[in-house]
């Protein structure tokens, strides 16, 4: 760390999103956006989600070309292990028919597994590169250079997939059990009288909005509570030696468990969707 | 917290990744295991079914290998019996050969002393004649006197 900044300094540098926005001046950066409400991108958590999300699907699409029935090699194998994980959870736990869910499952737990281990690169690595990048290639205070290099830590991409994961369970329901149905579903339960309709609604409605909240919350606050703590850690000097080792440990559980919980519940809530009462 | 555009384009992002791996990755990734899965089940199948051929076969040919065992005792027996026949019959026939050539040999003799007997008779009888002529001396008419002779020729 930077010795001439001070503490809450540096984990607010590393706290904050790379930003990016249209003003009337034309494009701006970090600082500049603070006004400019909700039309503000994180360029930091879109670059890095993206380019996972591409290296998860060219490597699995490169491997799905060549896959041979026959004995298959390393990657393959590897591969066809994380698929045959996902189905098999999903078999076990999706009875319907939907040729969407499986799939889905699959990006949601490779793309949030890759995410969440962009937590286990050093916390200043990253970037203090993009610092020296920007002040070398475009003349800017590294302290000005911001970079967030995981983007489940970002509570956009969180919600970006859990509301993803909602939009399909609210199009599920209608699908399945028809607007009527599902209406019924949210104003008949868990009390079936017309005289419980209200109270019906309000406990259904939260059951159905604490989906996604929870989804999101869950995924976004593991990863940066782990990601905070990471910078608390590189902030001890050298006793950050002994302690970054079991903590980065102790994190590669937390990752898996968490894209797995992602996944997991993704697959529950979607198969509850499709379930007829 | 600070909820932007951030989101609808990882949103955007998602829904991309999720229908190309729904298009591109999973189907022909499953479509491979599920046919090494078939493939494995039915190599399963196939070799099971082999075991249980080699099983029966092994029957089969201990079966047959008891049965030719058997077989061959059954031969070997009906051939010690025929040989004991055979044995026993050729020293039967040898026996009745014998007796035979001893009967014709003995029926010879007989016959040839008989001749012999005869032959020494007639010769006797001519003799006595000569002799009782000689003795005589005198013509005597053989016819008259052959019933003497007759007579003598008996008493041989």
């Amino acid at each position: 760390m930077a010795s001439e900044i001070t503490s809450t300094e540096y984990i607010r540098h590393h706290l904050t999103n790379a930003a990016m926005c249209n003003t009337e001046n034309g494009i701006a950066f970090n600082k500049a956006c603070s006004e400019a409400g909700f039309w503000v991108w994180h360029i930091d958590t879109l670059a890095w989600s993206i380019g996972l999300g591409f290296l998860f699907l060219m490597l699995f699409r490169s491997v799905a070309k060549k896959a041979t029935t026959g004995v298959p090699g390393k990657m393959q194998a590897f591969v066809e292990m994380v698929v045959d994980f996902v189905d098999s959870n999903v078999k076990d736990t999706f009875h319907g028919k939907n040729k969407l869910i499986a799939p889905l499952a699959l990006t949601i737990f490779v793309w949030v597994f890759l995410m969440n281990l962009m937590d286990l690169v050093p916390v200043d690595l990253l970037p203090w590169i993009a610092g020296q990048i920007g002040a070398t290639g475009f003349g800017m205070d590294p302290h000005d250079v911001y970079m967030k290099v995981v983007p489940t830590t970002d509570l956009n991409m969180t919600f970006a997939l859990a509301f993803g994961v909602f939009f399909l369970i609210i199009f599920y329901s209608i699908k399945v059990k028809g607007f009527g149905g599902f209406m019924k579903e949210l104003t008949f339960q868990p009390f079936n009288h017309w005289a419980f309709i209200p109270v019906n609604f309000i406990l259904e409605f939260v059951t159905l909005i604490a989906k996604p909240m929870s989804l999101a919350l869950r995924l976004f606050g593991n990863l940066y509570a782990g990601e905070l703590i990471f910078i608390l850690i590189a902030m001890l000097g050298l006793w950050q030696l002994p302690l970054h080792f079991p903590w980065a440990v102790f994190h590669i559980l937390v990752i898996v468990l968490q894209a797995f919980i992602f996944m997991m519940l993704t697959i529950v809530y979607l198969s509850m969707a499709h379930e007829d009462h | 917290m600070n909820i932007n555009a951030t989101l609808i384009g990882q949103l955007i992002a998602f829904a991309v990744f999720v229908l190309f791996c729904m298009k591109y990755v999973w189907p022909p990734l499953m479509a491979a295991i599920e046919e090494r899965q078939k493939k494995i089940a039915d190599g399963l199948a196939a070799s099971e079914r082999a075991e249980k051929d080699l099983q029966i076969a092994q029957e089969k040919a201990t079966e047959q290998l008891k049965e030719a065992k058997h077989q061959a005792a059954e031969i070997i027996e009906q051939a010690k019996k025929r040989a004991a026949q055979i044995v026993e019959q050729e020293t039967e026939r040898a026996h009745e050969e014998r007796n035979k050539i001893v009967a014709s040999g003995q029926a010879e003799i007989d016959a040839e002393r008989n001749r012999a007997k005869e032959e020494l008779r007639k010769q006797v009888a001519t003799l006595a004649v000569a002799g009782a002529e000689k003795i005589l001396a005198r013509q005597i008419d053989a016819a008259a006197q052959s019933d003497i002779v007759e007579k003598l020729v008996a008493e041989l």
